[in-house]
Formats: structure tokens, sequence, C-alpha cells
């Protein structure tokens, strides 16, 4: 790379010539109309110019560290296919993490890619234009390569095979689902700070680095792959969301009660949202890297906060979330994997107990909370497993209207209580997981009274198979409602001890290391 | 406070009651009970006898627990909109004033869950 | 002072940038995880394209961290000759 380049240019002066000078002051029509989403949501920019790029990357360089980027990664991931690396990852039951990652994420990327193609237009400023062109760009890309680099995995295990069909239609992946439509019905600048800020910023490190770290340490080369290249690309996704803050607090006095209520929803949307890879983290991973507790730490309260704490010159302050999710911290993956392995009916993925040996992980990692809460519920399983009665929730749960989440959680001083909060509106009763739910809800009630709630929507009756007549004697609800996911039963759901995907696992290897 | 949109928007609430085929959404959660990780939404019609109801389907939803079998009724609490609540076996959810997404927690005092530990 | 880190794929062409960050920058704190480095340094860190250079033997363009470079925290200054980050913009 480079060796001979010259350089005509510095870099400054080439990154003013093709970024900055090639916009224009519009004279056939107005500007305000030529941006006509710049004003609804109250956000007041005077000067578009005053904004800083903090990476100075020219479409030319782009171009050119992206194609590098993917031609590494393509020769990882037909390397890792060709040596048949699906069988070197620590244990069948680590593959059932990626079909998570698979029916949740890339639909994600897909939708930041929308958002951001939609910010690249309607941006006022020539520099945030181009920063969300590239974003946009880099966002369909990571959907593209999770899908080539999962693609494999679907030659062999269960459960990969419809993920965008379960995206839109299983009942936990309303959460991700919902989560991303939030932000994309938002205006430009509340989408940028949710997604450029609070998740991408605040957040999306949680899910590159310690999971992806720990994807890489249990043998998947496919998914560290693509982790690691769409995370690099994340790096300059978070220096513009960092960057987009500050340009709009430096810009007016009155953007600061928009921009602190919009950190306060979305640093809570998103901590919700990361609910899912807390349990990967602590559950999913045969082999370990660190807890969900101590990634946080670092992550969260540690870069996190040092964020808040240099945003407090501005006035922003920390979000209230903040004390609660510090008591959750010890309780919020456990009690997720409680309710998937419970809800192991249906589910797209397969479900176990932890063995003895994680138990003792999981404690001394969470000593204040494991052995007290969490460990005599898994024996308790463990104990009605050995007498062939395992346990299958087979309910709908209630969900919070919100960010449609079973009603899982639990009280912050209490965690033996599930936390219920509700309220009235307009003649309807309303749920919620937690006061920052709640919050958001009466703050918008207009766009969270559509909530597309999965438990409901079976009752109304939209989810049974395509032809089904409930009416017809007979008729099984639950079997239906899978049918209409694509979700089959006995070979995607229930418990991994037993599953085709163990037996095959177990046969291949078995052949892949002898004769 | 109204949304910020560049139209008016609709708002119209996906789950009234008129949604459900003449039932209503009932949640009910078990207090200390977690090995039922989130309270059950049920749809049940309002005519249903409150009595109907605890021996029909919140029995067969709870009924895997072995606590199930050994609530004493008597001494059983109700909570409704988590407000105490004395539901008339006799009568049915709409005269017991259960509205549509109404939602009652069952606590049971003697009973805490397996071994005490809200399982 | 709060931190502010750089992580890159562990990998040949990350190693002489790590070697140069840990060299320019005292108190910088390397953190090997996994497939990938992290390296914490209190309030400010520099990136000098001739100290990674006087690495390699050979000319080297600071955007090429592109292609290994995992994640950061900070503000950023990019120029020809050096790739910054700071606490405080």
């Amino acid at each position: 790379m480079d060796m001979n380049a010259k350089k005509k240019l510095g870099l400054k002066e080439k990154y003013a010539l093709m970024t900055r000078n090639l916009g224009w002051e519009t004279t056939y029509e107005p500007m305000d109309k030529v941006f006509p989403q710049m004003d609804y949501e109250g956000i007041r920019i005077h000067d578009w110019d005053k904004w800083e790029d903090p990476f100075r990357l020219t479409m030319d360089a782009y171009w050119k560290y992206q194609a590098e980027k993917e031609k590494k990664l393509y020769a990882i991931i037909d390397a890792y296919a060709q040596n048949n690396g699906h069988l070197n990852v620590t244990d069948a039951r680590y593959i059932n993490a990626l079909k998570i990652f698979l029916s949740a994420v890339p639909s994600l990327e897909y939708n930041a890619h929308r958002g951001f193609a939609r910010l690249g237009r309607e941006m006022r400023g020539v520099g945030p234009q181009v920063a969300c062109q590239m974003q946009a760009i880099d966002e369909i890309r990571h959907a593209q390569t999770q899908i080539h680099s999962l693609s494999n995995y679907n030659k062999f295990y269960n459960g990969f095979h419809d993920w965008k069909h379960m995206n839109d239609r299983v009942w936990y992946l309303s959460v991700p689902k919902s989560f991303f439509e939030d932000a994309c019905t938002c205006g430009p600048f509340e989408f940028i700070i949710a997604i450029g800020f609070s998740f991408e910023y605040v957040l999306t490190n949680l899910v590159f680095m310690p999971f992806i770290s720990g994807a890489a340490y249990n043998g998947d080369l496919g998914a560290m792959t693509f982790g690691f290249s769409a995370q690099s690309d994340e790096a300059r996704h978070m220096t513009l969301g960092l960057e987009v803050i500050k340009f709009m607090l430096e810009q007016d006095p009155a953007n600061l009660p928009i921009i602190q209520r919009w950190i306060d929803k979305w640093t809570w949307r998103g901590v919700r949202l990361l609910t899912i890879v807390a349990m990967l983290m602590d559950y999913m991973l045969p082999k370990r890297v660190m807890s969900w507790k101590e990634a946080w730490e670092v992550y969260f309260e540690e870069n996190g906060m040092a964020l808040f704490n240099d945003l407090a010159r501005y006035g922003i302050k920390v979000p209230d979330c903040a004390a609660l999710i510090k008591k959750e911290k010890d309780h919020i993956s456990h009690q997720a994997w409680n309710a998937f392995y419970t809800a192991g009916m249906i589910t797209n993925f397969h479900t176990w107990l932890p063995s003895e040996d994680e138990m003792n992980w999981l404690s001394s990692k969470y000593p204040d909370s494991f052995d007290k809460y969490y460990r005599p519920r898994f024996e308790y399983y463990r104990q009605r497993e050995k007498e062939g009665k395992r346990f299958y929730n087979k309910t709908l749960p209630m969900l919070c209207q919100v960010c449609q989440i079973p009603m899982l959680f639990t009280e912050g001083d209490d965690p033996t209580l599930i936390s219920y909060r509700q309220i009235e509106h307009k003649g309807d009763k309303y749920h919620f997981c937690s006061d920052h739910c709640q919050h958001i809800f009466e703050h918008e009630p207009e766009k969270y009274v559509e909530a597309w709630l999965p438990a409901h929507q079976i009752y109304q009756g939209n989810c049974f198979a395509e032809g089904a007549d409930p009416t017809a004697p007979g008729f099984d609800p639950l079997k239906s409602v899978l049918d209409y996911w694509h979700l089959d039963f006995g070979r995607d759901n229930l418990d991994f001890e037993g599953s085709e995907d163990q037996k095959n696992f177990a046969a291949w290897r078995q052949q892949a290391t002898t004769n | 406070m109204t949304i910020a949109s560049i139209r008016p928007y609709g708002g119209t609430p996906k789950d009234t009651e008129d949604k459900f085929h003449g039932n209503r959404i009932l949640y009910v959660g078990w207090d200390r009970h977690l090995m039922f990780y989130a309270p059950i939404c049920f749809c049940i019609p309002p005519s249903m006898a409150f009595a109907d109801f605890v021996a029909g389907p919140l029995a067969q939803a709870f009924g895997d627990h072995p606590q199930w079998a050994q609530i004493d009724w008597t001494k059983a609490n109700w909570l409704r909109s988590n407000q105490p609540f004395s539901p008339d076996g006799a009568k049915s959810l709409h005269d017991n004033g259960l509205g549509h997404k109404e939602v009652l927690r069952l606590q049971t005092p003697d009973l805490q869950g397996i071994g005490g530990c809200a399982i | 002072m709060s931190n502010v880190f750089i992580a890159l794929q562990a990998n040949e062409d990350s190693r002489p940038i790590v070697d140069a960050i840990l060299a320019d920058n005292p108190g910088a704190v390397l953190n090997e995880q996994p497939a990938m480095v992290k390296i914490d340094v209190p309030g400010r860190m520099t990136i000098r394209r001739s100290s990674v250079e006087a690495r390699i033997g050979r000319e080297f363009d600071l955007q090429e961290m592109q292609v290994n470079l995992i994640s950061l925290s900070g503000h950023v200054d990019e120029t020809d000759e050096e790739f910054t980050l700071s606490c405080e913009r």
C-alpha cells in the first residue's frame, strides 16, 4: 500500500476540496425547501460551516480502504468455509448465539443503512452529508458480510434458514426490530442521536469488542472477521455521533433540553436492547473472555461516563436511568437466560442449562447475585430434567409497551419481584417494565400506542399460518403460530440436549478427526 | 407533549378491546415464582366466572409449579394494578371490574417459591 | 483524568503501530485480548506517522490504520503527520 504514493495535497486541503467544496447554496429553490426536514424537531443550526470533520476521509480513500477490508474479510470467510471451520468452534452450543445474531442484527444494519442514506440527503451541511453517505454504505456492507459469513452455517445447522422472515414475526425479535423502527421514524436529528450517538458511541463497543473477541476465542473465525471488520467502520461512526452532538450543543443553547431528552431516551432504549447481548456473553459462549458485568464496567461505566463528564460543560447530565442500570448489571443476563430457557419451545435456537463449571464461573463473576438468586433456579431446573420433566413455559408473556421485552425485569432493590408500571391513556391501559420506558411513552404516546406487540397480535388472530382456520375442530394455535414463523418444531427449538445439531456436530467432528 | 413529525400523526391504538373477538386481555403474575419469567398474557371472555378462570386457564398456566397445588386460597392476596383487590369467585371477570388489559398479581405469603428462593 | 483508547486487530500490520503508540505515549497500557489489542492512555494519545515509518522502513499513510482499526474513544484529530485522540476537544 502507498509505497510510492506522492502526495500532491495535504490531508486537510484535499479533504476541503473533495468535501466542503462539493456543496453550494441553491438558487432555483430556497435552501429551506431543498432541506425541508431540518426544522420540525426544534433543533436550531445557525452555521453549518462550524462543523468540524474529525476523520478527514475522502471518498477516494474510503473506497480504497474499504475494498481492502472486504478482500481481507472474504479471504478469511473462504478459508474458513473451505476448511470446515464450523467444526472447530469450541462447542456446538455456541452456534446458537449465531442464530440469534443472524435473526436480529443484519436487519438492524440494513435499517441503519436506510436511515443514514436518508440523512445523507436531508442534512443541510456538506460535512455531515458526506459522513452519513459513507456510513450508509458501511451499514449495508455490514448486513451483507454478516449474511454471507453466517450463510455457511446454514448449510449444516438448523434455525438459520429464514432469518428475515423471522425477524419480521418471531415474538422476541420484535424487540430489535421495533427499536430500529422507532429510530427510523424519528426526525433526522433524533435519528443521529439515537443511532450515531447512543447506540454507536455508547453501546456498540459492547457488542463488537467483548462478544466478537469471544467469538474468536471460541474458534469462530467467520464471526470474528465480520465483527471486527464492521467495528472498524464503527470507529468512524462513533466519531460522527460525537461530533454531531457537540455541533448541535454549540450551535444554540435551546438545543440542550431536546438533546438531553433524546440522550436519556436512547441510552435507555439501547441498554434494554443489550439485555440479549448480556445473555449471549454470559451463557452462550462456551469459552468466556469476560463477563457481561465486566464488559459493562469497562465500556459503559468507564468510557461512557468519561464521555458524559466531557459533555457536562455543555450542560448535559448523565441520564437518570444510570442509577437503575447500575443495579441491574448483576441480574439481566441471568434473567434473560431464565426467560429463554423456559420459553425454549418458541425459540428459533436451542437452550440449555449451564454446567456446574459454568455456574461456578458465573458465581465468581457475580458474587452478589448468582448463588443467591440464579443458581437455585438452574439447580431446580436440572432436577426436573433428571426427572424427565424439563420445564417449558407454554404461555405468552406480558410485554412492555415500549421496549417490547417480556416483563422479566425486577425492581431495582428487589430482584425477586417483577417491576410493574402502568398508566392510562385515552381510556386504555398501558404497561411498562420500568419508569424509563413509561416516561418514553408519556412523551410520545401517539407513537407507542401503535406498537405491534407479538402476544397481542397472536391473540388478535394475525399470526397464524397462511390458510389456517382457527375455527376448525382440533385447531392447534401454538403449532399454527410456529408455522407462521417458519419455525420447525423439534428441529429448530427445544433443548440443545438431544437436538439434531448436537448429534450432527458430534458425528461430523468425529469424522473430521478420525479415518 | 405531541409527537414531533412532519405531517399529522395518526396514533391509532393497536390493541383496543374491539380487536380481540369478544375477549379481553388479562395479565396475571404470581409474585416470587420466577420459574414463570414474566406475567402471563391471557385472552379471555369477560363473562367467565373468576373462579372458573382460576381453575381453568390460570391453573393450566401455573399448575406445573409444585406450589400451585399447595396454595391456601384463604390466605392468598390479589393486587389489581398494584392495589389490593378482592375478587368474587362466583362473579364474572367483567362484574369483578376487570377491564381490558388489566393486570393482576397473585401473592401467596406462605409460598415464596421453591426453597423460598422465588423460583 | 479519563482514558482514551484505541483497539486494533492483533496482526502483523498492527504490531508496528502498537509499538509506536507505546513508545510515544507515556502511561500507555497495553491490554491483549483474544484477536485484538487495546491500548489505554490517560487524557491523550498520539500516533505519529514518522514513528510508524521508522519501524516498518517505508512510507506510511496514517489512514492505512482504517483496515485494522476496531474501535476508539475520544475526539479524533487527523493530519498527515499525526492521529490524535483526546478527552477534550
